[in-house]
């Protein structure tokens, strides 16, 4: 088992390969580790501290006698500890790395299905001509979805997750070194398919996008609260389809706006292309405030220099 | 099943309180999840017994301290219970609820020898 995600042992796939389960970089990460939180120190197993080997635990049938009643020594200690702690940290590291390149990251999570590769599919397509663009994809298996960005002519990366339900940030921060994620560019990261798990990851990104298709329930924000809470944008794809459908659009997006009342909402057709322009100009918007505070950064170190 | 994932981080949590607080074996594990995370206390318990297994933590009881929903009207300016995220101002209907409490999630205490 895994020691962070909990995925199967050895199942989290970069590009087909085998991802280090250390969980420590395995080359040269250069990002700073954000200076107020403190550093996480690793466990090493020692002669002196077995650490979460049974032999190594085993308090053998004498230990056992040894704790008999009233020869416990049984003490309280105080831990008051962030049980995701862990992968904030990766997530802030890896958003300050991202907000110091001007890279303007976006997590696009929803559930299977909704239509989310064909969103970035026309994406790329539309901004291909002035925007430097790359994408994460996460997925339990197959390289399918990074096969199908790749044919658009970007560079992707396909992050398999093995049993694992969505992607964490220390996977993405091994994703943006492989990727080479150079200055002044978009990154998508498109997680695992799965309205749950994905909600309590923060990946670094600068904001999380949701994609609800019209094809799905009307209920579907109130059924999955965390992931519609944690977003900034709700994308209702797949709208061309309204006529044939009973679905009412106004009481999705009522749902979802009960659930996080400052959520911004677009509807789309991402195969047929109504509504699209209206999120390429948000990713513009949002691409040009990261390149603000970008040069903001790099003003100030100047200034410090 | 994030759940297995928050297990295994409160096993790293754990073994890095045992190296550095000297203990050898954890009696019993304090866990505050609110009540407005994405956490089902039933399937975290499932798995915390499958994740601790051969740990310093192996056999420990877990305590889960549930922490209620606590939101803040806007309207009425004042704190209302909130027991989900959609949930509306017992007062006054309104939508608008800034959470105050039980978005936590954190390992509080351990019992240990």
């Amino acid at each position: 088992m895994c020691t962070t995600c909990g995925c199967g042992h050895g199942l989290i796939q970069i590009d087909g390969k085998r991802l280090q389960h250390s969980r420590k970089p395995a080359g040269a990460i250069r990002y700073r580790m954000p200076a107020n939180l403190p550093r996480q120190t690793s466990l090493k197993a020692s002669a002196d501290y077995p650490v979460h080997k049974p032999d190594l635990i085993d308090f053998g049938s004498g230990a056992a006698q040894a704790h008999a009643s009233g020869m416990s020594q049984a003490r309280m200690v105080k831990i008051e500890r962030d049980i995701l702690a862990k992968n904030n940290l990766h997530a802030e590291a890896n958003r300050c790395y991202l907000t110091e390149r001007g890279i303007f990251a976006l997590n696009l999570v929803s559930s299977p299905g909704s239509g989310k590769t064909t969103l970035l599919v026309q994406t790329i397509a539309a901004l291909r001509e002035e925007q430097r663009m790359y994408v994460i994809e996460g997925d339990q298996q197959t390289e399918n979805d990074a096969a199908r960005i790749r044919a658009c002519g970007i560079s992707a990366l396909q992050i398999n997750t093995g049993k694992g339900c969505h992607l964490d940030a220390y996977m993405v921060s091994q994703g943006i070194q492989r990727l080479a994620v150079r200055e002044d560019s978009v990154l998508f990261i498109e997680n695992v398919g799965n309205l749950v798990c994905p909600a309590g990851f923060d990946l670094g990104e600068a904001h999380k996008v949701v994609i609800l298709s019209v094809t799905e329930g009307e209920d579907k924000p109130l059924k999955y609260p965390d992931m519609f809470r944690a977003a900034d944008l709700l994308l209702l794809n797949k709208c061309d389809l309204l006529p044939y459908l009973t679905f009412d659009p106004e009481l999705a997006i009522n749902y979802a706006c009960r659930i996080n009342p400052s959520l911004r909402v677009i509807q789309l057709s991402a195969l047929r292309g109504e509504g699209m322009s209206e999120w390429i100009d948000w990713i513009k918007v949002g691409y040009h405030q990261v390149v603000t505070s970008k040069k903001k950064i790099e003003n100030s170190q100047h200034h410090v220099d | 099943m994030h759940e297995m994932s928050l297990a295994e981080n409160v096993l790293q949590i754990i073994e890095e309180a045992a190296y550095h607080q000297s203990f050898t074996r954890v009696k019993t594990v304090w866990l505050e999840i609110g009540q407005l995370t994405c956490v089902e206390p039933e399937a975290l318990r499932f798995c915390f017994d499958v994740v601790m297994h051969g740990s310093v933590a192996q056999h420990a009881r877990l305590e889960i301290i549930g922490i209620p929903g606590l939101g803040w009207c806007k309207t009425c300016m004042q704190e209302v219970p909130m027991a989900t995220l959609y949930a509306v101002c017992s007062q006054c209907g309104n939508f608008e609820l800034e959470v105050l409490c039980g978005d936590t999630l954190r390992v509080k205490e351990l019992e240990v020898e």
